[in-house]
């Protein structure tokens, strides 16, 4: 017997699992929202994406070759997953030098000043969304319209108002400041939930078909890369609390509010003989299926790096997304909040991990 | 198979995976290993003190014969497996790798002692009181066989204040490969309920549970079929699930009872013995025949024959290699044991000893981790532990030597499963971190008031 045995401790065998299997089970769940929204958007849906995945990957290989030195792994496809989310959280007629400023930020400041994968505390691609919001404000709020395939990625000048708009979170926020109520919104600005459902309104490329995203979260969840809790408390919070405003918003609720004496913005409603105190207020239908909120919950939130490790912290990180979203879509000043709650949320993740354990075994 | 399928199957609920099973030897039906020309008997085979030789070197023994004694109150007796003459008492290297003392007996034909009743015959009665079987299995020098091997006697006398409601037999062997309690309920079925029947008279229980998993469905009917005959005998069929062979994941499938965290199942009312250790205390009341001999299986993709032997005690595992078609050319890692729990070891004369239910050989391709990546906090190591600990946390903790950190999130709980080094998607090497966190504070804890 002169073979030359190996020893290690026990287990022996480990499972067909790798980073890059799950990283390519994520790209894979987020196909059907990007052939969406190529029909929607047009060839701008891909230049986007392109630009995005390509500069990430490349910033991430020059950092881990030349600054950090660490040995390059972009095998592991995290770039790429950072790259498709951060093209998703963008209008596809992004300039190119914009994404490519985003991609520096998101890889460079959201995940490589760090240490790299699995040490940065907020979600890089939302990292890089949050710069180029606050950097470039017009190019980040104009998007363009769904009008189908052939859809130009450069919008000529004197076609912008054709092909671009709002999204129909900003809509509503800017039709409530100036006193107008939801149906007469949700009806000249022709927002149809079907729609909304499907896909076809303005937003950021990724964000805007509900059905597809679910698709991509069903398929997260057979293969077990995501676990139900952080989506489900993400959008059931917003459900809840934007069912609860609107509930309250109805006419005829001041008599609980004068009853119970309250004086909470939400309870200030409509009198019958002034029209200043008017709180409006969408559905909770409109809210789950519009702006960032499926694509924030299913595929930004749960982000395994940036989320919580145990199933009652996910509950917990998920509320405290969903509460914040509402905030600020209701009260803020910004008419989408998905990227800020999911960063502030993040930022709670090591206190969350450090206090909220598993149920121990006996 | 229809018919357990289509009965609710029970489980333990936390965590969890699901290895590849490769029961390679299911079918194969228990050999004689042939006697080998020496024996090498460690003196330390069980958990607690080693035992003291009562032989010397040069004289003769025959096979079942106390050799060494039980050294204190957790301890065990332990008998020659062999007839022969004693060679010498030394340090030889055991499975844990260290040199350890143990009695070299070189084989002189097959001897046994008068006392042992070696007709195959089923003997079903007995009249003995719950004293006299303890006496006996504590004279037999029984371990558990599952792989603890924890002195049967001592979970036999159950501490004042305790109360015992059930007995429960681990059929489960949910360790990938390994077969060998698969082959002894399929083999001897009527002689494992009849050790059911004393273990219950030992303990004065009345009802007794029999757990086994549900891809062992020709022992499960076996099994049911006999136990039709004796009262307070169940037979539960569970879904597959890794490690539903640990003491405490078991009374929770069956029983849906949590052992507390630094407990022992009598702390819930259950004492639980492994389906080898059942047939093994039959032997030893019914036929006063000590322990010396157990079945092992010895596998392997690669292993010509996977099969599942009789061996007595102190056989060199190199034998039980040659009788099933030789050690195979890409032989990488023989493991003593399964994969998930098993030693690596690093030479194949050492002896097989009562803990030993298999031996697993992985082909080279197998026998090298892969590569460590960092931990991307994916939480799939807390989601499958069955303790309810954080496996990455206590990696952490224990690379930064934060002692009262580890102790405080409960690393004492971890029954070394190795379910999070199984499912990390970094191969990360968390177990190997958590068993030094383990051994660093259970020597620096005392147990206080």
């Amino acid at each position: 017997m002169n073979r030359l045995l190996t020893i290690s401790q026990s287990p022996h065998i480990s499972g067909n699992y790798s980073i890059r299997k799950l990283m390519l089970g994520v790209i894979i769940a987020l196909v059907p929202a990007f052939i969406t929204s190529l029909m929607y958007y047009g060839i701008g849906v891909v230049i986007v994406t392109a630009v995005s995945v390509t500069s990430c990957v490349l910033f991430e290989f020059v950092i881990q070759k030349y600054i950090l030195k660490t040995g390059v792994r972009i095998t592991d496809c995290s770039a790429v997953v950072t790259g498709l989310l951060l093209a998703f959280n963008l209008p596809s007629n992004t300039p190119w030098w914009i994404i490519v400023i985003g991609s520096l930020v998101a890889i460079g400041i959201g995940k490589m000043t760090f240490g790299g994968l699995g040490n940065n505390p907020f979600n890089p691609a939302l990292v890089g969304r949050i710069f180029l919001l606050i950097s470039f404000p017009t190019a980040m709020t104009v998007f363009p319209r769904p009008a189908g395939w052939d859809t130009p990625y450069i919008i000529p000048a004197d076609k912008l108002d054709a092909f671009t708009g709002a999204t129909p979170l900003s809509l509503i926020k800017e039709g409530i400041k100036s006193g107008k109520s939801i149906a007469s919104l949700l009806n000249t600005e022709k927002l149809d939930y079907l729609d909304m459902f499907l896909g076809n309104i303005g937003g950021s490329l990724g964000e805007i078909a509900a059905f597809a995203l679910l698709i991509g979260c069903a398929y997260l969840l057979i293969r077990k890369i995501i676990t139900w809790h952080i989506p489900v408390s993400v959008i059931g919070s917003v459900f809840i609390l934007t069912g609860l405003l609107w509930i309250f918003s109805k006419e005829g609720h001041e008599i609980i509010s004068g009853a119970l004496n309250l004086n909470l913005p939400v309870l200030k409603f409509k009198d019958a003989s002034e029209e200043i105190k008017v709180f409006h207020m969408a559905d909770p239908v409109f809210h789950i299926l519009t702006g960032g909120l499926m694509l924030g919950a299913i595929f930004m939130a749960t982000d395994y790096v940036t989320s919580p490790m145990t199933p009652r912290g996910m509950i917990i990180y998920g509320i405290g997304i969903g509460v914040i979203v509402v905030l600020i879509r209701v009260f803020g000043s910004y008419p989408e909040g998905v990227a800020f709650a999911i960063l502030i949320m993040n930022g709670f993740v090591p206190l969350i991990n450090r206090y909220i354990k598993p149920k121990r075994f006996g | 198979m229809f018919k357990a399928e289509a009965e609710v199957l029970k489980t333990f609920v936390k965590g969890g995976i699901h290895p590849p099973e490769n029961k390679l030897s299911d079918k194969s039906a228990i050999r004689d290993l042939p006697l080998p020309k020496s024996v090498t008997i460690p003196l330390s085979q069980h958990l607690g003190s080693p035992s003291r030789p009562v032989v010397e070197a040069g004289e003769s023994v025959k096979t079942g014969q106390l050799i060494a004694k039980s050294e204190g109150y957790v301890s065990s007796n332990i008998h020659s497996s062999v007839s022969g003459k004693i060679a010498k008492i030394d340090a030889f290297i055991d499975s844990s790798g260290y040199k350890r003392k143990a009695i070299l007996i070189n084989v002189e034909g097959d001897e046994w002692i008068e006392d042992i009743d070696r007709d195959k015959k089923l003997i079903k009665e007995f009249s003995l009181s719950s004293d006299e079987i303890i006496k006996k299995i504590t004279e037999s020098g029984i371990v558990g066989l599952g792989g603890a091997t924890f002195p049967t006697h001592v979970k036999l006398n159950i501490p004042r204040g305790k109360k015992t409601e059930y007995l429960i037999i681990n059929g489960v062997e949910c360790e990938p490969y390994l077969t060998a309690d698969h082959a002894l309920m399929l083999e001897n079925g009527e002689e494992l309920l009849v050790g059911v029947s004393l273990l219950k008279k030992a303990l004065k229980v009345k009802r007794a549970l029999i757990g086994i998993e549900n891809n062992k469905a020709d022992a499960i009917s076996h099994i049911r079929a006999i136990a039709k005959g004796y009262d307070g005998i169940d037979v539960y069929a569970l879904r597959v699930k890794y490690p539903q062979g640990g003491e405490k994941q078991l009374i929770k499938a069956l029983l849906n009872r949590e052992v507390p965290s630094g407990g022992l199942p009598i702390d819930v009312g259950v004492v639980a013995f492994n389906v080898g250790t059942t047939l093994a205390v039959y032997e030893a009341v019914q036929k006063n025949k000590p322990l010396f001999e157990r079945i092992v299986t010895l596998t392997g993709k690669s292993v010509k024959e996977p099969s599942n032997f009789r061996v007595r005690i102190g056989t060199p595992i190199s034998m039980l290699i040659e009788e099933a078609g030789g050690l195979p050319d890409d032989a990488g890692k023989i493991l003593y044991g399964g994969p998930m729990m098993g030693k690596a070891l690093s030479d194949p004369s050492i002896p097989v000893t009562k803990g030993c239910s298999g031996i697993t050989i992985l082909p080279e391709s197998e026998s090298l981790r892969k590569k460590t990546e960092p931990c991307i906090r994916c939480s799939k190591c807390v989601s499958v532990c069955p303790m309810g600990l954080e496996p990455y946390l206590l990696m952490g903790l224990s690379q930064k030597n934060l002692y009262e950190r580890l102790e405080s999130d409960k690393v004492l709980d971890c029954i070394e499963c190795g379910s999070c080094s199984f499912i990390c998607p970094s191969n990360r090497p968390l177990l190997d971190y958590i068993r030094l966190g383990k051994t660093a504070v259970s020597k620096i804890i005392r147990p206080t008031k």
